[in-house]
């Protein structure tokens, strides 16, 4: 049979999705059900002196209505933050409770203060408008790098300042800078993103009177994680009495990861009304309360030689966390972000020092890339400064500080277990005809246009999970995957997982790998996910952990499964254990070559006295009946994919638009189990990536109202904005999994934005602008340019 | 949704009648609706023309092009006689928005929203256009009086667009990144004894660059404007783009207009 990893199997899911036949939390209704609408604070940060509910409580159709007290007083814990950080000097990270409903104080606009439950969506909205909550206004903290002088937001916090985290050794480093010819240097703002799920957050939960069980339907990455925060730290139900259910997701990029204070007020507001509530976010409340993504503002350095060896690293930056610390809030700032910031190269001395603050604006967490984009847009920008600066070729600068051994002991923290990175950037060289671009930049002259090249290498550790590194890395929770592979006595295979799919297209990934494993076809086999009732625990997807961790979990389920029917097939075809050979879905006697297929033993093991045994057992003595095995996974390391992108940009000096002319992406993937599932990542995140570098842009104003609330001011990019996208791979197989594999959901955007403002500041003869590249700042560089009659060499 | 009282009148007079203070007319409904749907107005009365069969459809007569008032972006945009013509103003049609709002929005709900990055009014500014009414025809120039306003009175419906046939035109838009409405849109047409500079998104309300207007008129070259220095003092500023640089577009479009020409 023709292995299934590796080919382009069609995705099982499309059909559901293309035919509107995908369930997703809005989609489902339940009789008797009430509305829910929050009153969320209109200021970025002010005092809540009084709220008066005796309007709204009289408008037609109100259930009922609910504050931060009622919250308060049922003891109902508030949102957490997942990971413990600690600062240079020891001391403990400050984190400000993040009650569900806020009481005292609102910290930024959108925060939710009163939940208004009606008969009809319509009824709660006109009803929400009634309740009248009394707020002294004052003077926010917006702006990122000014956070630490501004006033306290949270009492206690000092500065504002979460925590002052340094990794690395800054005497190491500073010995290394005293020994270089140069010193890069640059400033960079990492813009804050709105991760624009398509869609948006909903919530339905249903409280059973008799079962006393709380059922809470609800857009998550994660839903076992969800329950166990909303049971462990909220205090909502215990965790056998709270079911969470995250149906078809659509898209998340990190936002969904968190438990949101809806879910939390919901869960608990249905048990308190004994009627089910529906809550669904509308475009603004996602824009203003998802978890945003980046906000920093760094400061870094490059020691070099004069013929282009990388001594030493630095990075100075401070982190926006928003109002309030959240779950990946702490660590995607810190150790998804440091360790990966001196990139692909051997960089003998490094640190990164993360300041991480709060501001009134919406809580920042993970999204797509997490860090890493923030790592690598730090060192690929300093590296393709300093070829600029030493005047070396920017690829054959890169290639002189390549590792040329794996495992690769990065600078940091990470021991990297296989990779070529030089293979790639060469690869990518060719398929992008690195070698031809003077030639189209001299055409692009001629037509009075300026053309830039722009490369970036990066390698990014994810997978998340090696649960011994990220629990000594302060993770609050293991980060291992289980798996279980139920047969059912006729020979179908439900693989349980509890990885979450949220547009990655596990339905077909996970079903390929077992599908191979067990030698049976694709349509025999369901992948479950996505409910708290059905399968083992799971930790849920991000970071792109699903198939490195998930996925390897299932197959180390299947063999079991495996092993066990081994010992049936011996069994039935009267030979020992070891001549047994499993293929192609049968157990095949060596000598005889008698066979039974994985099938026949499914059945057996359900039904073994049947008729064709003469009603005897055909179970070895002493065995359990039944197939089913579970399996956890908990890798030994992270996993390193990495690559070389390299855009081409052309700019037209007048209007100062940028235009991707070309875009070339190679990466390492380890295996690839479906290609057309890769490269819809790839493409997915290389889209973000454009998008971050050349229009994205949340924008707080000075009183702390994000101005870029919807799509008529949020520049989200449209196929338009795009080249076609030219894909290669080479291939290192990872070494610390089974199956060879590396993640590949957020290289893409992780990779792009470096090479994106790398040929942008190339077409502008070397002039820094910060992303977004918009029209009329690329208008501003090229005017300069003209001043100082710049020529694009 | 707020409620409101839903009419589909079938005569342009039964839809005067129905018109109050309180109410709207709905054509394409991609103004109105999102209007009433994120609470930026309320009315009591919402009268669909939609299925008035003589505000739609497109002819020729003569010198003039005229174009129903419900006829819809995209029928403006393939439309043989529109793009035979005046092909600049099939081309505007067919760069608004998106292919949803194309399918439905209509010029007369554009030009009687006057949106200050309106594409059509620019159009209607350059082309000398007539705007029929159930009560007048009201020339372009009195048309547009300010941002979101215009000479309409409150029964008053537009019935059909009447453009007068140019020698050449050309319409250039730097479209806003995020809605795709015009951050400036320039439309130039040259008719035997004058040319017109027409543009909207710059300011307030749609106008005519009278400057570069007069100097194309008498020499119709990129050389003629070559120089001119444009009073941004007006011009809107925001976060998509400042004066000082919509000014550069004016100028940077009106001489690709001139150059397309
Ligand atoms: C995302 C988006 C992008 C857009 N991009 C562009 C763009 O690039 N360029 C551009 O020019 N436009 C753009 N538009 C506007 C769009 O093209 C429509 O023209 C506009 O929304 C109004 O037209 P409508 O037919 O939908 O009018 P409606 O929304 O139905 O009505 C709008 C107003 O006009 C009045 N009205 C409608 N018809 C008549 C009539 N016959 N007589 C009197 N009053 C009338 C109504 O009472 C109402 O007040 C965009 C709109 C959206 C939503």
């Amino acid at each position: 049979m023709a292995s299934l990893v590796g080919s382009r199997v069609e995705r099982k899911e499309d059909k559901r999705f293309l035919t509107g036949k995908g369930k997703y939390t809005a989609d489902i209704n339940i009789a008797n059900q009430t509305y829910a609408v929050f009153v969320r604070s209109p200021h970025a940060r002010a005092k809540i002196q009084k709220i008066d509910l005796s309007r709204a409580l009289r408008a037609s159709g109100v259930v009922s209505i609910l504050t931060g007290d009622e919250i308060a007083k049922d003891k109902i814990g508030g949102l957490i933050a997942g990971w413990a950080i600690r600062s240079e000097d020891g001391t403990e990270m400050k984190i400000p409770a993040n009650p569900p409903l806020a009481k005292e104080h609102a910290n930024f606009v959108g925060e939710p203060i009163v939940v208004v439950i009606a008969e009809s969506l319509d009824e709660a909205k006109a009803a929400a408008e009634l309740v009248s909550v009394d707020y002294k206004v004052l003077k926010g903290v917006v702006n990122t790098a000014e956070a630490m002088n501004g006033e306290t937001i949270h009492e206690g916090i000092d500065k504002n300042l979460c925590f002052d985290w340094l990794l690395g050794d800054r005497k190491a480093v500073e010995q290394a800078f005293a020994k270089a010819d140069k010193i890069i240097k640059v400033d960079l703002i990492n813009n804050r993103l709105v991760p624009n799920a398509m869609e948006p957050r909903a919530c339905v939960t249903d409280y059973n009177t008799a079962s006393e069980e709380i059922t809470l339907y609800t857009t998550s990455q994660n839903p076992h994680l969800s329950r166990l925060i909303m049971s462990a730290f909220g205090g909502v139900a215990p965790e056998n009495k709270l079911r969470v259910v995250a149906p078809d997701v659509g898209g998340g990029f990190g936002s969904k990861i968190n438990v949101y204070n809806e879910e939390i007020v919901c869960s608990w507001a249905s048990k308190k009304i004994e009627r089910p509530i529906k809550w669904v976010a509308e475009r603004t409340e996602s824009f203003l309360t998802d978890t945003h993504g980046r906000d920093h503002v760094t400061h870094a350095e490059l020691a070099v030689t004069n013929d282009g060896k990388f001594l030493g690293f630095k990075n100075e930056t401070i982190a926006n966390l928003g109002a309030y610390a959240r779950v990946f809030g702490t660590v995607t700032p810190t150790y998804l972000f440091g360790p990966c910031a001196t990139g692909v190269y051997v960089i003998p001395a490094a640190y990164t020092n993360v300041k991480a603050v709060y501001t009134n604006t919406a809580p920042v967490d993970a999204y797509r890339g997490a860090g890493r984009p923030e790592a690598t847009y730090t060192i690929e920008r300093l590296v393709e400064k300093a070829a600029m600066e030493l005047g070396i070729d920017k690829t054959e600068l890169r290639m002189r500080n390549f590792p040329k051994q794996f495992p690769f002991k990065q600078t940091l923290v990470h021991t990297v277990d296989s990779g070529d990175y030089g293979a790639g950037l060469e690869k990518a060289k060719k398929m992008s005809d690195y070698d031809g671009f003077q030639a189209r930049r001299k055409k692009s002259e001629a037509s009075g246009k300026l053309r830039g090249i722009g490369v970036s290498s990066y390698f990014e550790a994810c997978g998340i999970a090696p649960s011994a590194a990220v629990m000594s890395l302060g993770c609050g929770v293991g980060l291992w995957e289980s798996a279980e592979v139920r047969f059912n006595p006729t020979g179908q295979i439900s693989v349980y997982t509890g990885s979450h799919s949220h547009g990655q297209g596990h339905d077909t990934t996970f079903a390929q790998i077992a599908a191979d494993e067990l030698g049976v076809a694709m349509e025999n086999i369901d992948v479950v996910h996505g409910d708290t009732n059905k399968g083992t625990f799971g930790m849920g997807t991000y970071g792109s952990r699903s198939l490195t961790v998930g996925g390897v979990a299932i197959v180390n389920a299947c063999r079991k499964i495996i092993a066990k029917g081994k010992k049936v097939a011996a069994k039935m075809l009267e030979v020992s254990e070891n001549e047994i050979d499993f293929k192609n879905g049968e157990f095949v006697a060596l000598k005889s070559n008698k066979k039974k297929t994985i099938g026949e033993i499914a059945f057996a093991l359900y039904l073994p006295g049947s008729r064709d045994s003469d009603f005897k057992s055909q179970l070895p003595e002493g065995m359990e009946p039944g197939l089913i095995e579970t399996a956890f996974f908990d890798p030994a390391n992270f996993s390193f994919p990495a690559g070389t992108h390299i855009c081409e940009v052309e700019i037209d000096p007048e209007t100062g638009e940028v235009k991707v002319e070309k875009y070339t992406a190679v990466d390492d993937f380890g295996r690839i189990v479906n290609p057309n599932i890769v490269e819809g990542q790839v493409h997915g995140g290389i889209a973000q990536g454009i998008g971050q570098a050349l229009y994205e842009n949340a924008q707080y104003d000075e009183t702390g109202q994000l101005i870029t609330a919807s799509y008529m001011d949020y520049t989200m990019p449209r196929a338009d904005n795009f080249p076609e996208f030219n894909l290669g791979f080479t291939c290192t197989l990872a070494t610390t999994n089974p199956l060879g594999v590396k993640g590949c959901g957020e290289a893409g955007a992780i990779a792009s934005p470096p090479a994106v403002m790398n040929a942008v500041i190339d077409a502008l003869g070397g002039q820094e602008i910060t992303m977004p590249a918009t029209a009329e700042k690329v208008w501003r560089a090229c005017k300069s340019l003209k001043k100082s009659n710049y020529k694009a060499a | 949704m707020k409620t409101f009282n839903y009419h589909a009148p079938k005569d342009v007079n039964e839809a005067s009648k129905l018109a109050s203070v309180n109410s709207v007319f709905l054509a394409g409904g991609m103004t109105s609706i999102p209007s009433i749907k994120l609470g930026l107005a309320s009315y009591k009365d919402v009268i669909n023309i939609k299925h008035i069969k003589k505000l739609s459809g497109i002819k020729v007569a003569g010198k003039s092009l005229i174009i129903g008032s419900t006829t819809k972006h995209a029928e403006v945009a393939s439309s043989k006689d529109v793009q035979k013509e005046i092909p600049s103003l099939a081309k505007l049609a067919g760069r608004i928005g998106d292919a949803q709002v194309r399918n439905r929005g209509t010029i007369g709900g554009s030009i009687s929203n006057n949106d200050p990055s309106a594409c059509y009014p620019s159009a209607c500014m350059a082309l000398n256009a007539i705007i029929h009414t159930n009560e007048r025809e009201i020339e372009a120039s009195n048309f547009f009086i300010g941002m979101f306003e215009t000479a309409l009175k409150k029964n008053e419906i537009v019935e059909a667009v009447e453009f007068q046939i140019p020698e050449k035109s050309n319409y250039q838009k730097h479209p806003n990144p995020a809605s795709r409405y015009a951050i400036v849109g320039v439309y130039l047409a040259k008719y035997k004894d004058k040319v017109n500079v027409a543009v909207t998104g710059a300011k307030s309300c749609v106008y005519i660059d009278s400057d570069l207007s007069k100097k194309l008129s008498s020499n119709f070259s990129t050389s003629a404007i070559e120089g001119i220095k444009l009073d941004s003092s007006e011009m809107n500023s925001d976060i998509h783009a400042s004066a000082e640089y919509r000014a550069n577009l004016v100028m940077t479009y009106a001489k690709k207009a001139v150059e397309a020409c």
